[in-house]
């Protein structure tokens, strides 16, 4: 198969959206279609996927100081306030 | 729906229907028709509810604000308004099925009247050509100068510095590629959720996360190619 740089650039541009099955199936069918014959753009794609997947499972090492009696107190307060609105 | 997702629509409506009770029993009890004990655990739902809500919403707006302003003090404070103005709001929400996007909606309000009080960053662009990998040709062949992505890190001490470089990956995109990837693939808010909480385009939010991941993966590229010490 010929290599297509340009096509490579244009898959390039796209692969989030075709990760995330946004792209409409005649354009996924045409990203597929290249990719079977470009492992380089298999390759891209696959370090983008597990990106991603790193993301979603990403969760910062950091947590909240517990939560203090007065910052407590002043969220009770907005809510009491908002139920004797509603009530 | 995730998971996450669904668990917090439990928590709206919980909330809701503590606050609808609130009133309708108060009106039944001024009339006679509730006693004072049923009225005391209705309340004690209530508590529950409203406990329950501030217990996982907090957390999860921590994370999100933590990130966005990278100080403690700051994120404590910016989650701690967020949740205010939940509550001052709660009228507002309409659709329990929508919490998600309208409790990152305030927070990212927040986030902005914070950053509007503080030292403001210049907007910084992501360009796709700096993000494109390099190629090598050999005859009929390329080959990318990419790390071998189908073995990533395994034991405990190689995923915690993974979990460091993304940290850090994540922490120095520019904030408009930050707020996306956050709300996008950490928070897994959807496209149009997205582009509703930011007030962007749903293109322009497809836009950035690419770019944004972009840049995540080409930090943890860079990582993954240095030769690691095992052991």
């Amino acid at each position: 198969m010929t290599h297509d740089p340009e096509r490579c650039r244009e898959i390039f541009a796209l692969l989030s959206q075709y990760l995330d099955l946004e792209l409409p199936p005649e354009a996924c069918r045409d990203i597929e279609q290249h990719m079977a014959g470009c492992p380089p753009c298999v390759e891209f794609a696959e370090s983008l996927r597990r990106t991603v997947e790193l993301c979603r499972g990403y969760k910062p090492g950091i947590m909240p100081e517990p939560i203090s009696e007065s910052a407590r107190g002043e969220l009770d307060r907005a809510w009491q306030k908002a139920r004797a609105a509603r009530g | 729906m995730p998971v996450d997702e669904d668990h917090e629509v439990e928590l709206a409506r919980a909330l809701l229907s503590s606050r609808q009770h609130n009133g309708a029993d108060r009106r039944l009890y001024s009339a006679g028709t509730v006693g004072g004990s049923a009225l005391c655990r209705l309340s004690a739902g209530g508590e529950d509810a409203f406990e329950r809500f501030v217990e996982h919403f907090r957390a999860k707006l921590f994370r999100y604000t933590w990130l966005m302003c990278r100080q403690r003090e700051d994120a404590e404070e910016v989650a701690q308004e967020t949740l205010l103005k939940v509550f001052e709001s709660f009228d507002q929400l309409r659709e329990p099925e929508r919490v998600r996007p309208w409790i990152f909606r305030i927070a990212r309000n927040a986030c902005l009247m914070k950053r509007r009080k503080s030292v403001f960053a210049p907007a910084a662009e992501l360009s796709l050509d700096e993000l494109a990998p390099a190629v090598t040709v050999d005859g009929e062949h390329r080959h990318l100068q990419i790390a071998d992505w189908r073995h990533l890190p395994e034991t405990e001490l190689l995923r915690s510095e993974l979990r460091d470089v993304l940290d850090e990956a994540i922490a120095e995109l520019p904030e408009t590629y930050r707020a996306v990837v956050l709300l996008r693939d950490v928070e897994e808010l959807s496209s149009s959720e997205a582009a509703e909480v930011l007030e962007l385009s749903v293109d322009v939010v497809k836009q950035r996360l690419h770019r944004g991941r972009l840049a995540i993966r080409q930090r943890l590229d860079d990582y993954l190619k240095r030769p690691k010490e095992v052991g």
